[in-house]
């Protein structure tokens, strides 16, 4: 009985917490990438070759954890197959970020673009008993920076 | 020293290449760290403790590479990746390689 109601108390926190915590990333991300549309990411290899910039390599990472609710969901899903919605939303949350974190410190440079972009996935709260719980993204490019003097 | 994810630096002619250098480094948070992720895995949200964590591994990782590159003589490092792994739970190994080359 007591398993029981620590587990529901554990999933009603989760999704309370989770849904609210999600609500506002998102808010905050779209919030962002707005102010940040003005500096484009490409995945080019090439730079553009008619001016010569300044180069600087840009990095952003983030951890970022899905709720207990979430969890709970995904184990379902695991039963049923189909699409794993709430990891989904906790990836997409967390490239998102990672790609703002990456633009926010090119910005800070002054740089005009950034080319190259580069991600990295990885899940880093292996061997525990529910396989994926944290995953870190990491995103890096190349900010091309033009010439002070202009 | 010049470290980029670009294969060639427009404008300067790599003179010299000295071969792969690489950089590595295994990290894990003290325990409070672990207990506070573990918390965030029922709430949801971004573990800041692990976020730093990586990146501190990531910056010295790269330090490694660079004295590496440094040994060979080499003032440039293009064409650099990174890579993560997690080797045991609260611990992650990153791993950071590129060419080391001397540019004019």
């Amino acid at each position: 009985m007591g398993d029981i109601l620590i587990f529901l108390t554990l999933l009603a926190l989760g999704y309370g917490f989770g849904q609210y915590a999600e609500k506002k990333h998102y808010r905050s991300l779209i919030e962002r990438e707005q102010i940040l549309n003005g500096l484009p990411a490409i995945a080019s290899r090439i730079p553009p070759a008619d001016v010569f910039y300044d180069q600087q390599l840009v990095i952003g990472n983030v951890v970022i954890s899905v709720d207990y609710f979430k969890r709970f969901l995904a184990a379902l899903r695991n039963l049923f197959g189909g699409r794993v919605t709430s990891y989904e939303t906790l990836l997409d949350r967390a490239r998102r970020e990672a790609l703002l974190r990456m633009k926010e410190q090119a910005q800070s440079m002054g740089a005009k673009l950034v080319f190259n972009v580069k991600y990295e996935t990885s899940s880093i709260s292996k061997g525990r008993k529910n396989a994926i719980g944290s995953v870190e993204i990491l995103a890096y490019g190349t900010a091309l920076i033009p010439p002070r003097n202009g | 020293m010049l470290i980029s994810n670009m294969e060639l630096i427009p404008g300067k002619r790599v003179t010299e290449h000295l071969g792969l250098v690489q950089g590595s480094s295994v990290r894990a948070k003290h325990v409070g760290r672990d207990i506070m992720a573990g918390l965030k895995n029922i709430f949801g949200g971004e573990l800041k403790g692990y976020t730093e964590l990586l990146q501190e591994s990531r910056d010295e990782a790269m330090d490694r590479m660079q004295q590496q590159a440094q040994a060979v003589g080499a003032n440039a490092i293009l064409n650099i990746r990174f890579s993560t792994s997690s080797v045991a739970q609260g611990a992650a190994e990153i791993y950071v390689y590129g060419t080391a080359v001397i540019l004019e």
